[in-house]
C-alpha cells in the first residue's frame, strides 16, 4: 500500500496505483482525453497534467504510478496554465465548427475546454489537413477533427485485432487512418464502428441518415415501418439522461409512433425466427456429421453480427462454410415484411420503407449487402444506430421522458425473453440452447432460471458442455452426447478461437460471434462511452427484460409457430431458405487498385 | 567467393526481369515471416531491389508477412528513408538547416527545381535526378550545403548548379567505368 496526498487529502491505495486512479478515490477529478478505461493509457495528450512536490516537471497523471508519501496537486496555477495551453494548442489546428459538429454536446474535447475554462485562444496555427472519407456505408471520417489520441488504432488493433487504422506520416503530417491514409474501403475494415465509440471528438462518426428516413415518412407513397434491436431498449434512455441499463422500451415505442411510423416491429420476433432456423441448421449439420459421416462444417459459428461475417469474409475465407447461412434477425425482418406483411396490408415491396434501429454501424453496411434483398428490393432500407434515433426524437421535439409505456404491433412485434438476451454476449448461445435441448429431449431445459451461468459475463472466450441423455426418437443419434459450445466477443477474442480450432486444441460444435465487447449492448452505434461499467448495467437490464417475461423459449414464440403455420411451412423449408438464408464471399484484404 | 569465371562476364549491372525481383522479394518475404520485427529489414531490402517501394511492392509483403496494409504503411510514411516513389539515379539533396537557409539554402533549391524541372520529392522524366530538401549536413560554416548522392559541395551559389551537376556526372561515369 502507498499513502499519497491528492490535494490535501489523504488516501491509501495499492503500490503501481496510477495519480489519475489515485486522485478519482480521492473524490478529486483530472480532466483526460487520450486515456480510456481498460483500454489505452499512453500519456499522449499531456491534459491530465498534475504537480509532484519535489519535482521539477508536471507529470502525466494517467501513467505516472503513485509512490509512498507523495504529495499530488492538481489544482496549481502552473498546472492550470500547462494543460490550457494543451487545449489551446489541439484547438489551434481544430476544425472546430462546433455548431454543425455530429459531436457538438457529445464532445469530449469540448467539455474538457469548457471544463478547465478556456475562453480564448492564443495560438494562431495551421489547421490540421482535412481529408474527408465517405468510402464506407457506416462512417465518415474527417482528419481535420482528429486530436490523435489514438484510441481508435488500439482498439481497432487490440481488441478488434483488424488494424485498418495507424499513425501514418510523422510530425504536423501525422493523420490517423487507413494506409497512406487513403478511404477506409482501400483496408480491410469491418464496420464494427468501435473507432468511433472511442473517438472523443468528431473524427470518426456513423453514417448519419436520420434525413433519408425524414424524407421516407413524409413521401405519401411510402409506407414506412420501423423495428428495433433487443440492444436499443436497454441503452437509448441514455441519450435523454437516464443511467446506463434503465429500461426503456415502452417509451422507445411512444416514440417511435409519434415520430410517425406506420408499423413499429420488434426485431425480437425475427431473434426468435433465427433460432428457430438456426438451431434446426445446427442439429441438421450433427445429424450430417454422425449419422451420415459426411463432412458437415462444424463447428457451427452464429451469424447475426455483421462484423463478424465481414472479418469471416478478410480474415477466415476458409471457415465461411461453417458460418450458419441465417441472416441475422434485422434482414429476416426485412425480408418477411416486404414479403408476407406487404401482402397482408395489400402493398407491394418497393412501396414499404423498411428502417431498423440498430446498437450497430455494421448493420448500415450489411443492410447494402447485394444478397440482402429477397423480394427484388432491399430487404431493410436505412439503418439508424441509437444514437441516430435519439437524436431524431429530440428533432422531433419529443419530450421522451414523459412519454407513456407503449407497446409494439402484433404479430411482428411479439417476442420471448430468448430474444431479449441476443442483446448480450453469451445470449444467442443461451437462446439457441434454451430450444435446442427441448427439441432435442423433450424435457425442460435444465439450468436454473434458464441461464447458462458459464456463458455469460464479460470474460472474452467463455465456453459450456452440455450433456444430452435422452432424446426423442428423432434425434435418438445424440442420446448421450455432449454439446461443446463457445461465445467470444470483441473480434480479437474471436480470432484467438479460430487459431486454437485450426491448431486443433479446441473442440467445439457451436461457437457464438459477437463483434462487439461485450456483446450488442456495447456496439459502435450505442450511447457513448461505453466501458465496462455501462456494459455490465445494459447487460442486467437486459437479463431483467428476458426475466420478466411469460415466455422465455423462442420455440414457444405463438407469433413464429402462425408464420411457419401460415407461411414459411418449416425451418429450413423452401420459402425459408429463399427469404431467410443468405450466402458469404471471401474479400480481398487490400483492394484493387 | 571466388570465382574462376572471366571478370568480363559479370552482368551485375544489367536489370534483373520483373519476375526475377518478384522472385527475390518473396524469398526475402519468406525468409522473415513469423520474426519479429521482420518488416523493416523487408522494406529495406525490398527499396534496394526495386529502388523504392512500388505500390504492387507494398501490398506484397503486406499481404506476405500478414502484417495490416494500414500498419506497414505507418511504417513506410514514418520514416523517410523509404520511398513510395520512383527515385532517380542520382540524389540531389539541398540543406534547408538554418545555417544554409539565411546563407540562400532556398535560392539554391529554386534553381535546381529550374534545372530539373522537377519539384521537391519529385524524380525527373528519364529517372537521373531526385530532388530533396534535408536538414544540416554539418557543414554549416561553408553553406549553402548541398549533397549529391553522398558528395557534400559546400558554398554553392544558384547560378553554379549546372556546372556542379556535370562535374557530378562525368566523375560517376568514370566511378563506373573503373
Ligand atoms: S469535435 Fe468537438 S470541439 Fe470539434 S467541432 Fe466537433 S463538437 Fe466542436
Ligand atoms: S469500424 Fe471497426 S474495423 Fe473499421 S476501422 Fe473502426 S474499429 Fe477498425
Ligand atoms: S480519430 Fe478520434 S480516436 Fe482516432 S486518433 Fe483521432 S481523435 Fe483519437
Ligand atoms: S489523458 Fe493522460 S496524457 Fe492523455
Ligand atoms: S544548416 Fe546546412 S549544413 Fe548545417
Amino acid at each position: 500500500m502507498a499513502k499519497v496526498t491528492i490535494d490535501g487529502i489523504e488516501v491509501d491505495v495499492a503500490e503501481g496505483t496510477t495519480i489519475l486512479d489515485a486522485a478519482s478515490s480521492a473524490g478529486v477529478h483530472i480532466p483526460t482525453l487520450c486515456f480510456l478505461k481498460d483500454v489505452q493509457a499512453i500519456g499522449a495528450c499531456r491534459i491530465c497534467l498534475v504537480e509532484i512536490e519535489g519535482a521539477r516537471d508536471l507529470a502525466a497523471s494517467c501513467v505516472m504510478p503513485v509512490s509512498d508519501g507523495m504529495k499530488v496537486r492538481t489544482n496549481t496555477p502552473r498546472v492550470r496554465e500547462a494543460r490550457k495551453t494543451v487545449v489551446e494548442l489541439l484547438l489551434s489546428e481544430h476544425d472546430g465548427d462546433c455548431t454543425t459538429c455530429n459531436r457538438n454536446e457529445d464532445c469530449e474535447l469540448q467539455a474538457v475546454a469548457h471544463e478547465i475554462g478556456v475562453t480564448e485562444n492564443r495560438y494562431e496555427g495551421a489547421k490540421s489537413k482535412r481529408t474527408l472519407d465517405a468510402s464506407t456505408p457506416a462512417l465518415r471520417r474527417n482528419t481535420a477533427k482528429c486530436i490523435l489520441c489514438r484510441r481508435c488504432v488500439t482498439i481497432c488493433s487490440e481488441v478488434q485485432g483488424v488494424t485498418a487504422l495507424f499513425p501514418q506520416y510523422r510530425g504536423f503530417k501525422t493523420v490517423v487512418g487507413p494506409a497512406f491514409n487513403k478511404d477506409l474501403d482501400t483496408v480491410a475494415c469491418v464496420q464494427c464502428g468501435q473507432c468511433g465509440a472511442v473517438c472523443p471528438v468528431g473524427a470518426i462518426i456513423e453514417n448519419d441518415q436520420i434525413e433519408e428516413v425524414w424524407a421516407a415518412l413524409g413521401n405519401p407513397n411510402k409506407h414506412v415501418v420501423v423495428q428495433t434491436a433487443p440492444a436499443i431498449r436497454a441503452a437509448l434512455g441514455e441519450c435523454f439522461g437516464y443511467p446506463p441499463g434503465t429500461r426503456v422500451k415502452g417509451q422507445m415505442v411512444s416514440a417511435l409512433r409519434r415520430i410517425g411510423f406506420q408499423g413499429v416491429f420488434d426485431t425480437n420476433f425475427t431473434a426468435d425466427l433465427t433460432i428457430m432456423e438456426e438451431g434446426t441448421e445446427l442439429l441438421l449439420r450433427l445429424k450430417k456429421a454422425l449419422v451420415d459421416k459426411q463432412e458437415a462444417h462444424l463447428p457451427m459459428f452464429t451469424s447475426c453480427s455483421p462484423g463478424w461475417i465481414r472479418f469471416a469474409e478478410y480474415f477466415y475465407p476458409d471457415m465461411l462454410p461453417n458460418l450458419s447461412t441465417c441472416k441475422s434477425p434485422q434482414q429476416m425482418m426485412g425480408a418477411v415484411v416486404k414479403s408476407h406483411y406487404a401482402k397482408k396490408v395489400g402493398k407491394k415491396p418497393e412501396d414499404i420503407f423498411m428502417v431498423s434501429i440498430m446498437p450497430c454501424t455494421a448493420k448500415k453496411a450489411e443492410a447494402k449487402r447485394a444478397e440482402m434483398n429477397a423480394n427484388g428490393v432491399a430487404d431493410v432500407d436505412v439503418v439508424l444506430t441509437t444514437r441516430e434515433l435519439g437524436r431524431m426524437i429530440t428533432q422531433a421535439g419529443i419530450d421522451f421522458r414523459s412519454l407513456p409505456d407503449g407497446t409494439m404491433d402484433t404479430p411482428l412485434g411479439e417476442s420471448t425473453g430468448a430474444a431479449d438476451i441476443f442483446a448480450n454476449t453469451g445470449g444467442v448461445m443461451e437462446a439457441a440452447l434454451r430450444t435446442a435441448y427441448e427439441i432435442v429431449t423433450g424435457q425442460p431445459f435444465p439450468f436454473e432460471n434458464l441461464h447458462v451461468k458459464p456463458i455469460e459475463g464479460l470474460a472474452g472466450v467463455k465456453e459450456a458442455s452440455i450433456p444430452i441423455k435422452d432424446t426423442v426418437p428423432e434425434w435418438a443419434f445424440l442420446r448421450g452426447a455432449t454439446l461443446n459450445v463457445a461465445v467470444a466477443h470483441g473480434l480479437g477474442n474471436a480470432r484467438k478461437v479460430i487459431e486454437r480450432i485450426k491448431k486443433g486444441e479446441a473442440h467445439y460444435h457451436f461457437i457464438e460471434i459477437m463483434t462487439c465487447p461485450g456483446g450488442c449492448i456495447g456496439g459502435g452505434g450505442q450511447p457513448r462511452m461505453t466501458g465496462n461499467d455501462t456494459r455490465k448495467a445494459r447487460i442486467a437490464a437486459i437479463y431483467a427484460e428476458d426475466e420478466h417475461r411469460d415466455l422465455r423459449k423462442s420455440h414457444e414464440n405463438p407469433a413464429v409457430q402462425k408464420l411457419y403455420a401460415e407461411f414459411l411451412g418449416h425451418p429450413l423449408g423452401h420459402k425459408s431458405h429463399e427469404l431467410l438464408h443468405t450466402t458469404y464471399t471471401a474479400r480481398a484484404k487490400i483492394k484493387a487498385n | 567467393m571466388l570465382t574462376d569465371k572471366p571478370a568480363g562476364d559479370c552482368h551485375c549491372t544489367e536489370p534483373a526481369s520483373p519476375e526475377e525481383l518478384r522472385r527475390r522479394l518473396d524469398e526475402i518475404i519468406t525468409e522473415y515471416k513469423d520474426k519479429p520485427g521482420g518488416l523493416i529489414p523487408v522494406l529495406q531490402i525490398a527499396q534496394g531491389l526495386y529502388g523504392y517501394l512500388p505500390d504492387e511492392v507494398v501490398r506484397r509483403i503486406s499481404l506476405g508477412l500478414d502484417k495490416p496494409y494500414s500498419e506497414v504503411a505507418g511504417v513506410i510514411t514514418f520514416y523517410s528513408f523509404f520511398s513510395t516513389r520512383p527515385r532517380g539515379e542520382h540524389m540531389v539533396r539541398v540543406c534547408l538547416g538554418t545555417a544554409c537557409y539565411v546563407r540562400g539554402g532556398k535560392q539554391v533549391l529554386d534553381a535546381f527545381k529550374k534545372e530539373l524541372g522537377i519539384d521537391v520529392g519529385e524524380t525527373t522524366a528519364d529517372r537521373k535526378y531526385t530532388l530533396e530538401v534535408a536538414r544540416c549536413f554539418g557543414a554549416c560554416g561553408l553553406a549553402p550545403a548541398i549533397t549529391i548522392d553522398d558528395v557534400v559541395h559546400q558554398r554553392v551559389k544558384p547560378t553554379k548548379i549546372r556546372e556542379i551537376l556535370a562535374k557530378h556526372m562525368q566523375a560517376a561515369a568514370v566511378a563506373k567505368g573503373a
